[in-house]
């Protein structure tokens, strides 16, 4: 087994687990008013499924083991003018909710802040600890 | 001199606040992991292994005495971190952490004063 992670590592690695779900979240938010042609092919959300890696009792980081589509269906619409529609006038919009999206984003962040607080605190600790015996 | 004669309790105390810090730093990183148990070492039982008349390293008195975190309140995907809590909890342990490195200072300021002499 190599050396047991560090505060640096689990808070690191958890920050790139959560800007992950940051690009999830800018890919939805950027894919919410697509319209499609058919319902196989309009957008579904994207959501990061994050799994616990450990080394140690007690100790573990997170990572993004797979990245699915989410559940939220697209929604059809009647539209015959849309240049997309199909031969009833239909078209599909992506199936993004936004709302969830913007709460999910504002999650992220603070868990993103979190994370680098805990570094710092480790970083100040650790420059404590190496000055003692200055 | 063993060094614990100088030192005391305190640089086992240390190690054990920094494995603590680690625990709880994997706290907070799981805390939108689905189905994660917090989990935490009680302190004080940790030190007293540690510091028990056999030379137990502080990796395996840790270990013994982790336990899981009692959320106040259940979420929905089985996750236990409650970040409120696990954020208290971290802070505390850096003050205490703090609070033995300046037990440590204050005895490698004595031994230094008394190397250097009378000035």
């Amino acid at each position: 087994m190599s050396a047991p992670m560090s505060v640096f590592d689990i808070a690191g690695r958890a920050m790139s687990a959560q800007v992950v779900r940051l690009n999830t979240v800018a890919s939805n938010m950027a894919n919410a008013g697509t319209v499609s042609g058919s319902e196989a092919s309009a957008y579904r959300a994207l959501k990061p499924v994050f799994t616990e890696v450990s080394d140690a009792p007690g100790v573990s980081t997170v990572k993004v083991s797979q990245v699915v589509q989410s559940a939220t269906q697209p929604t059809k619409r009647h539209d015959p003018e849309n240049p997309l529609a199909d031969k009833d006038g239909n078209v599909w919009d992506a199936g993004v909710d936004s709302a969830a999206e913007l709460v999910d984003m504002i999650e992220t962040q603070r868990q993103y802040q979190n994370n680098v607080q805990v570094m710092q605190t480790a970083k100040q600790l650790t420059l404590d600890t190496l000055r003692m015996e200055k | 001199m063993s060094s614990d004669a100088l030192f005391g309790i305190h640089g086992k105390a240390l190690e054990i606040r920094s494995q603590r810090m680690a625990m709880l730093a994997s706290n907070i990183a799981n805390a939108a992991t689905p189905g994660f148990k917090a989990r935490d070492v009680d302190f004080t039982k940790a030190l007293d292994a540690a510091t028990a008349d056999q030379p137990a390293s502080t990796d395996a008195a840790v270990e013994g005495n982790i336990g899981y975190r009692v959320p106040v309140e259940s979420s929905l995907n089985g996750n236990t971190v409650e970040l409120p809590v696990e954020q208290t909890q971290f802070a505390e342990n850096a003050v205490a952490y703090k609070t033995t490195l300046q037990f440590l200072q204050g005895r490698v300021d004595t031994v230094m004063q008394a190397l250097k002499g009378d000035n």
